[in-house]
């Protein structure tokens, strides 16, 4: 187990190390930031000036190494743009996202995993299959047509909520309802599948022969099998808190890390870039490692390895 | 008469990672450990033994579908190619194989005919007429007429499936045919019908078979020579009514007591072995089978016993059993 | 071949503890339901060990889990059952659950599966020990290790806390009786306890299950399509047939004296170890599928000695003497 997660770790490593080059190379190739950042039409010997005094005229794999030079001494570079330093301007971001991220992250967990394992336990009653046409809608649907739609209705039709910004709480709410929504989808899919294929086990019919209740025998007997795959989903959903909320930050106007994201994108402001990419890899890969752990937790079997010698008789 | 096939101090082993604690320990899994038989042509060899005693590693090292670690297996006098080359290609016309599972080992997307000929068309023997006039007949003598040859597996019973796959392993008119578990995934009434089947194939076509099973009642039916195989050795060998009116070795004496009968209730002197059977991995010196075993001495633990033939028909491998002695707890009484 | 007793029925054979009366179960709605039952009676006195055999389709196991109200919704049930002369079909999951694993308790084939993966066998032992004995902490542990002692699991204390894969299957089907055992149950279904384990781990827990039967006064019904393993401990045989009771009777008498050409079929064509090596009379074609039964009795197609009658009637199931009812034309014109 302990030779399993250090591999994982490695790995995770080099998943961050790749997105980093990546991101690098691709921002680099495209894009001018000194035009983006100053004005079109400022002289060309200013913009050159930017250039020189940013290190964007140094051959590209002189800035690739000094990168992460930079990086391992904890340097994680500077706006172009207000000459703050990068990283700081992205955790400032932070809270704001949270406040949207962790709302709609607690959401979409009640609303998908109660809603597919009800529709689980009434399997082909119109009743599920209204639920699983429901989760089809969420998941297929693009967030910022959902976003729109609910702006439409609930802050232009019926003026009950505010459409953009955050100024008051009230302007969480239609956001936070479309950012769960999706997540809540696709959950309510993968644990309806993974109750099903629960249900039919051998041992849940054990349980009930003991002469269980069939509320124990769900809670106590399916759900934490069901539980094992429906980890990985969750565990992605951990991961894209804090990236998962650029397109609904962009419809509504809040001021979170994701906002801050396309801006920079289209800025080629790349330190804030990198750093923002930086931030959002190592949460994906600590959420991935996080689950691997929680599989050894719940699953005894990966605990002694797969090589259980589970001695037939 | 050279036999059909002879099998020599055969040896199959495998690396493994044993989980230990918190890292992997590498182990030799013997799943095959010295063993040796012969099969004359046209004669069947029951191999029976439980879970891990290495029958399938041998069926398939017979094949030639694994190499071996230790020892060989000759096929009329010719090593048996172990290498996916030429060789082997050719070596496939006179052996195949016969499995547990005929909805598995059938292609789901071709019809059955189609399936029976493959073989032919594979070794480039006859031209397509010639073909499927060879599928036809041996179809309907399999028990499958016209009406079934253009369905597809699924749309077949179980016993019609075996009869498939049977069929499709014999049109090469091979000379040995390894039967691995035939019928056991068959209804009882089914069973019957496979196995006399497989009889009267025998008959007809002097096919050799070495049929391997858990389920002493069907080997014991259809074999001329029953082995008894525990953790990759041969403890005894004997033909089934020698075997089952009067086995020698302590395990033979527990299988063999551990059949039910329809016929004799309750048996007595049943001989019940305690325990769980040890796992292949672990090393230890002497006789296998001397952690379950009633009558273990100290000469079982240090001295692994050989194969030793005690009449010209039986063999056993255990210390305690000598020509004439017998153990002190009587076995079954003689049988009809 | 050693002389066989004719078992004679007992003046006052012991009361019926359940009986079945009309049990029909069918699955799916509509266009693609299925019967898979027609009708079923059966009757399991006190303490009595009765044996339920047949192939694939006969309906052995759906019969009980029927009965227990197991098969979920996609089944539709019918029938009288009654539990010591109370009915208890038809009740709430509730109601049932009450007499699941307490009164009639059951266990399947293939012990691996059947334990939930993600808990200690001592853990599911507990629960069940809890739930029918009311014990809690100390008391119920004491309890819990006390059966597995009871079901022979060598070094009960330290097993206790293993999880279902680093047992062996037989260790696994001991657990699955010792959770079956905990309610002191009247009546145990064992539905192919046997099938997927190794022929000398089988001898060992029929053993057990003999001496828990015999312990605990219990009454057992054995599933399996073994007839030598219902032979070996049973005293009353049904055998079953694309969902219908073909004959019944004290199993000597079956085994001695069988009247339906279906029985007598089985009895020739499995191969026995106390019998001479001959050729097998095989029961020519096969079970008719569910959805597919011909018309009149489901056997005749494949019955050498079938009659006019036995295309268009199904032969009901009546007493040829006493204590052996067969289901056949020709046995009860």
């Amino acid at each position: 187990m302990m030779r399993f997660l250090v591999i994982r770790f490695l790995r995770g490593l080099l998943t961050l190390f790749l997105v980093l080059s990546f991101a690098f190379l691709i921002l680099r190739s495209t894009g001018d930031p000194a035009m983006l950042i100053m004005s079109a039409d400022a002289p060309p010997e200013a913009l050159e000036a930017f250039r020189k005094g940013w290190g964007l005229d140094a051959p590209l794999w002189q800035q690739y190494v000094g990168y992460f030079k930079n990086l391992a001494q904890g340097n994680f570079g500077y706006s172009m743009r207000d000459k703050s330093p990068a990283m700081d301007l992205v955790l400032e971001r932070i809270p704001a996202t949270l406040s949207l991220a962790l709302p709609a992250f607690a959401l979409k967990l009640m609303m998908g995993i109660s809603a597919g394992v009800y529709a689980a336990l009434h399997r082909n009653t119109w009743i599920d299959r209204f639920l699983i046409s429901l989760s089809i809608a969420g998941y297929t649907m693009p967030s910022f047509v959902l976003g729109l739609m609910l702006v439409l209705v609930f802050a232009v039709g019926l003026g009950w909520l505010p459409s953009g910004g955050d100024a008051t709480w009230q302007h969480a709410i239609l956001p936070v309802i479309t950012l769960s929504l999706g997540g809540a989808a696709v959950l309510a899919r993968f644990t309806r599948s993974a109750m099903l294929e629960v249900m039919g086990q051998s041992y849940i019919r054990t349980a009930s022969a003991k002469g269980l209740v069939w509320r124990r025998v769900v809670l106590h007997h399916a759900m934490p099998n069901a539980a094992i795959p429906t980890l990985t989903v969750i565990g992605f959903m951990v991961g894209s808190l804090i990236a998962g909320a650029v397109v609904v930050e962009s419809v509504f106007s809040w001021p979170g890390v994701g906002r801050l994201l396309v801006t920079s994108v289209a800025n080629r402001d790349l330190a804030v870039v990198q750093s923002l990419l930086l931030l959002v890899a190592t949460t994906m890969v600590s959420a991935n490692l996080m689950v691997d752990i929680l599989y050894g937790w719940i699953d005894p079997r990966v605990r002694s390895g797969q090589a259980g010698q589970g001695k037939k008789a | 008469m050279t036999p059909l096939l002879q099998v020599q101090e055969l040896r199959k082993h495998f690396q493994v990672s044993v989980p230990e604690g918190w890292r992997q320990r590498k182990a030799n899994l013997r799943a095959v450990d010295g063993i040796s038989f012969d099969l004359h042509a046209g004669q069947t060899l029951g191999l029976v033994g439980e879970s891990g005693c290495g029958k399938t590693t041998t069926a398939r090292l017979v094949l030639g579908l694994t190499e071996a670690t230790h020892g060989q297996v000759l096929f009329n006098g010719q090593p048996v190619a172990a290498k996916r080359d030429a060789t082997w290609r050719a070596q496939r016309q006179n052996m195949q194989m016969v499995y547990q599972n005929p909805l598995g080992a059938l292609d789901r997307r071709l019809n059955v005919i189609s399936q029976v000929q493959e073989p032919l068309l594979i070794h480039g023997l006859g031209d397509a007429l010639s073909r499927t006039e060879q599928a036809q007949d041996l179809m309907v003598s399999m028990g499958l007429p016209k009406p079934l040859w253009h369905r597809y597996p699924h749309e077949l019973s179980g016993g019609q499936r075996q009869r498939v796959v049977l069929a499709r392993a014999l049109i090469l008119k091979p000379s040995l045919l390894v039967c691995d578990e035939p019928v056991s995934a068959l209804d009882v009434s089914i069973q019957a019908q496979v196995i006399n089947l497989l009889q009267d194939v025998q008959e007809r076509m002097g096919v050799a078979y070495l049929f391997i099973s858990h389920d002493l009642k069907v080997v014991r039916q259809v074999s001329d020579q029953v082995a008894v195989m525990y953790l990759g050795h041969i403890v005894e060998q004997a033909p089934p009514q020698q075997l089952f009116s009067e086995p020698l070795h302590p395990y033979s004496q527990a299988l063999v007591s551990s059949v039910p009968s329809l016929w004799q209730r309750s048996n007595p002197k049943r001989h019940i072995l305690q325990g769980d059977p040890p796992s292949p991995l672990s090393l230890q010196s002497g006789c296998v089978f001397q952690n379950r075993c009633p009558h273990a001495q100290a000469i079982c633990r240090e001295v692994p016993p050989r194969l030793t033939p005690l009449t010209s028909e039986r063999q056993v491998a255990c210390h305690l059993v000598s020509e004439q002695a017998v153990l002190p707890d009587a076995p079954l009484e003689s049988l009809a | 071949m050693t002389e066989l007793t004719i078992h004679q029925p007992h003046q006052s054979s012991p009361p019926v503890l359940v009986s079945l009366r009309g049990l029909t179960v069918s699955f799916g709605s509509g266009a693609s339901r299925v019967q898979v039952l027609h009708g079923l009676d059966l009757d399991v006195h006190v303490g009595e060990s009765l044996g339920l055999v047949g192939e694939s389709g006969c309906g052995k196991s759906v019969t009980w889990l029927a009965a227990l109200g197991l098969l979920g919704a996609n089944a539709q049930v019918q029938g009288e059952f009654r539990l010591a002369g109370e009915r208890f079909d038809g009740l709430s999951d509730k109601a049932l659950s009450l007499i699941r694993g307490r009164r009639i308790a059951m266990i399947f084939q293939d012990p691996a599966s059947a334990l939930n993966p993600v808990h200690r066998i001592g853990q599911q032992l507990l629960e069940a020990v809890s739930l029918h004995k009311g014990l809690k902490g100390e008391a119920a542990r004491a309890q819990a290790v006390r059966l597995l002692d009871q079901v022979h699991i060598p070094n009960a204390r330290q097993r206790f806390d293993a999880y279902p894969h680093e047992l062996s299957g037989g260790m696994n089907q001991r657990v699955m009786i010792a959770m079956a055992l905990a309610g002191e149950p009247d009546l145990l279904i064992a539905d192919e306890p046997t099938t997927a384990l190794d022929a000398t781990i089988q001898a060992q827990i029929l053993d057990l299950l003999s001496e828990v039967r015999r312990d605990q006064g219990m009454a057992m019904v054995l599933i399996s399509h073994d007839l030598s393993v219902i032979a070996q401990e049973c005293s009353r045989v049904m055998v079953m047939y694309a969902g219908r009771a073909a004959e019944t009777a004290a199993t000597d008498n079956l085994f001695r004296t069988a009247k339906h050409p279906y029985t007598q079929g089985l009895l020739s064509c499995v191969p026995d170890v106390a019998s001479p090596q001959k050729r097998l009379t095989a029961i020519p074609g096969q079970v008719p599928e569910a959805g597919r039964l011909p018309k009149g009795c489901s056997f005749e197609p494949r019955c050498a000695q079938s009659m006019a009658q036995c295309s268009g009637l199904v032969p009901m199931l009546s007493s040829v003497e006493p204590d052996h009812q067969v289901a056949c034309f020709l046995a009860t014109p």
